[in-house]
């Protein structure tokens, strides 16, 4: 690669957008640069397909447009990732599932077109765990997305965390100034944290759901994926707002958060859970976590313990949750309106509902509807799921509590930093524990985000994680940027792929 | 609460999933031990908590009366629907013959 091209696949979005419209460089010089990047990649598999004629196409619009004066918009020249699980018109979109695969929506997701409508473009459609359905990127039907990063004086494969893995690993190897993602119950923080990069997941309902492949609707939510907190303010205003389409929406304006940013935090109240303190976490995180602290002091802030007493029980609840939404969404898959077939000789239609599913999903996907089927069946709704939906009101009532005493929380991100892939797949239970500190403001719709803070002795990136009101994504923005400005986290890859 | 084997094939054929006895019998062992799991859930006194029905307040909209209002989510797009459907024919989905 040229050195110009290598040194445009080191801006982020803000810089790109800036460098555009002031003429530093073309949105098209910036699309060739990511698009070769990409081409170089694939030993990561972080993407599923590559679409450079789409990035071409979005920059020379953006160009033809500054020939022409006009406004180039909040993404403008910025070619980004988009998570397969956004349906993109034309494009073929799989939840990095087989039963998916193949599919070529004849629509546009409502994030995604915001997103080009601001002046973005794609690069590809990155994988993911099957369905959004993990915590690690093994789960994918096109195989795992490998981890960027390395452990020192190792070349074990490592993970980029899930469900956007593909995401992560692709804007922390350079390859993307920035992906879209989708949370559920940790799958935009967490890999952001084992990837050293910046993801948001804002309030329930800023980001519309059309056209996003559903998971777990009541949990479901969109982000922005990046390097730095100002550039995930950017994307966010470009991919929120109402939209009449998701029943959800939130019917409120997008508010100006980059022009909001500000990590002066004289007057608020940082409030620490005390029961976030678990056992099993790694020394090094608590570390970070008691860092963190002393970097919001220094930025102003005041300090205040604060109790969530349902914390420990927001897993279980979430693991009952969620596979009860999956169960019901994925009835959808049948055969007969799109996607796989599978018909066996003189099979009826149960049956081939029975094969094309079996055949279709991957095993954790399985899993979860099988887990989601059993706690709807009659005589376990009430014990399993109805117990469940009332643990949520519980800890969603802890957060509206403990927000009477602080104006957002710090706390971890992950448990652990990313561990080697295969290493956690014997038993799916250990799996899920790496979102234990993530769900609990899924569950309460909170907008949250997780920001690299430190590299722990492997050399291996440590995020903190930051949860808001609901609507106060500004105030989450500015207490990431709080501790980016004090984190200085510069530490990136080095490139081996 | 824990399931066997039987349970297991029940659910499965619930949630239209073909399987095997073989998959059956690596998924109890694995399906019990999320279950045992969340059992902890019984330990939470509830009572007098509401199930959480919206996780943000938010009311439900009702859209203007108006036919095809959304050009996206509206009829007459025939082609648009059947584009993906592994098998289309004379414009309707396919489908093995149900009736005898």
């Amino acid at each position: 690669m040229p050195k110009t091209a290598n040194k445009l696949t080191n801006l982020g979005v803000k810089d790109i957008r800036d460098g555009v419209a002031g003429g530093d460089f073309t949105a098209r010089e910036v699309a060739e640069a990511f698009n070769a990047a990409v081409a170089e990649a694939a030993a990561l598999n972080a993407f599923i397909i590559t679409t450079p004629d789409h990035a071409l196409a979005a920059a020379d619009a953006v160009d033809a447009k500054r020939a022409k004066g006009e406004d180039l918009g909040k993404m403008g020249g910025v070619p980004i990732g988009m998570k397969d699980l956004f349906a993109t018109r034309g494009v073929q979109t799989t939840a990095a599932s087989h039963i998916l695969e193949g599919f070529t929506p004849q629509y546009e997701s409502t994030v995604s077109q915001n997103l080009w409508d601001a002046g973005a473009g794609m690069l590809g459609k990155l994988n993911l765990d099957q369905f959004a359905m993990g915590s690690s990127n093994e789960t994918s039907y096109f195989g795992n997305v490998n981890s960027p990063w390395r452990k020192e004086g190792s070349n074990a494969a490592m993970s980029p965390g899930g469900s956007s893995g593909g995401s992560s690993a692709a804007v922390a190897a350079r390859i993307a100034p920035a992906a879209t993602g989708t949370d559920t119950g940790g799958s935009i923080r967490q890999p952001a944290a084992f990837a050293g990069i910046t993801g948001i997941k804002p309030t329930y309902g800023r980001c519309s759901r059309w056209g996003v492949v559903a998971f777990a609707s009541s949990l479901d939510q969109a982000g922005p994926m990046a390097r730095t907190v100002e550039d995930c303010a950017i994307m966010l205003e470009a991919m929120a707002g109402f939209d009449p389409k998701d029943a959800t929406s939130l019917k409120m304006d997008v508010p100006a958060w980059e022009a909001g940013l500000s990590a002066d935090l004289k007057d608020k109240r940082i409030g620490i859970p005390r029961e976030y303190r678990m056992e099993g976490t790694d020394e090094e995180i608590l570390k970070s976590w008691e860092q963190g602290k002393e970097w919001l002091r220094d930025a102003g802030a005041e300090i205040v313990d604060v109790s969530l007493p349902h914390t420990k029980y927001a897993l279980p609840a979430y693991y009952i949750v969620a596979p009860a939404e999956a169960s019901s969404n994925l009835a959808r898959y049948d055969g007969v309106r799109y996607g796989l077939r599978d018909l066996p000789d003189g099979a009826g239609l149960q049956d081939m509902y029975a094969a094309t599913r079996a055949e279709g999903f991957g095993d954790e996907v399985k899993r979860r509807i099988l887990i989601g089927t059993y706690v709807l069946s009659a005589g376990f709704y009430d014990a399993y799921y109805n117990q469940a939906q009332k643990v949520r009101t519980l800890v969603s009532r802890d957060f509206a509590e403990a927000f009477g005493q602080c104006d957002a929380i710090l706390a971890p991100t992950t448990p652990t930093a990313s561990f080697p892939l295969g290493s956690l797949n014997d038993d799916p239970l250990t799996m899920y524990l790496n979102d234990v500190f993530a769900v609990p403001a899924s569950l309460a719709g909170l907008p949250a985000m997780s920001v690299p803070a430190t590299v722990n002795a492997d050399g291996l990136p440590l995020g903190l994680q930051i949860v808001g009101k609901p609507f106060d994504e500004q105030g989450v923005l500015n207490a990431g940027l709080a501790i980016q400005q004090r984190a200085n986290f510069t530490a990136k890859p080095e490139k081996w792929w | 609460m824990s399931v066997d084997k039987a349970t297991v094939a029940k659910i499965a054929s619930l949630a239209r999933i073909k399987m095997g006895d073989e998959e059956l019998e690596r998924m109890v062992p694995e399906l019990n031990g999320i279950l045992d799991w969340v059992e902890q859930l019984g330990e939470v006194d509830c009572s007098g908590v509401e199930p959480m029905t919206a996780v943000i307040e938010n009311h439900l909209r009702l859209r203007d009366d108006v036919v095809d209002a959304i050009p996206e989510t509206a009829g007459g797009r025939r082609e648009d629907v059947l584009a993906n459907a592994p098998a289309a024919e004379h414009g309707f989905f396919g489908v093995p013959k149900v009736i005898e």
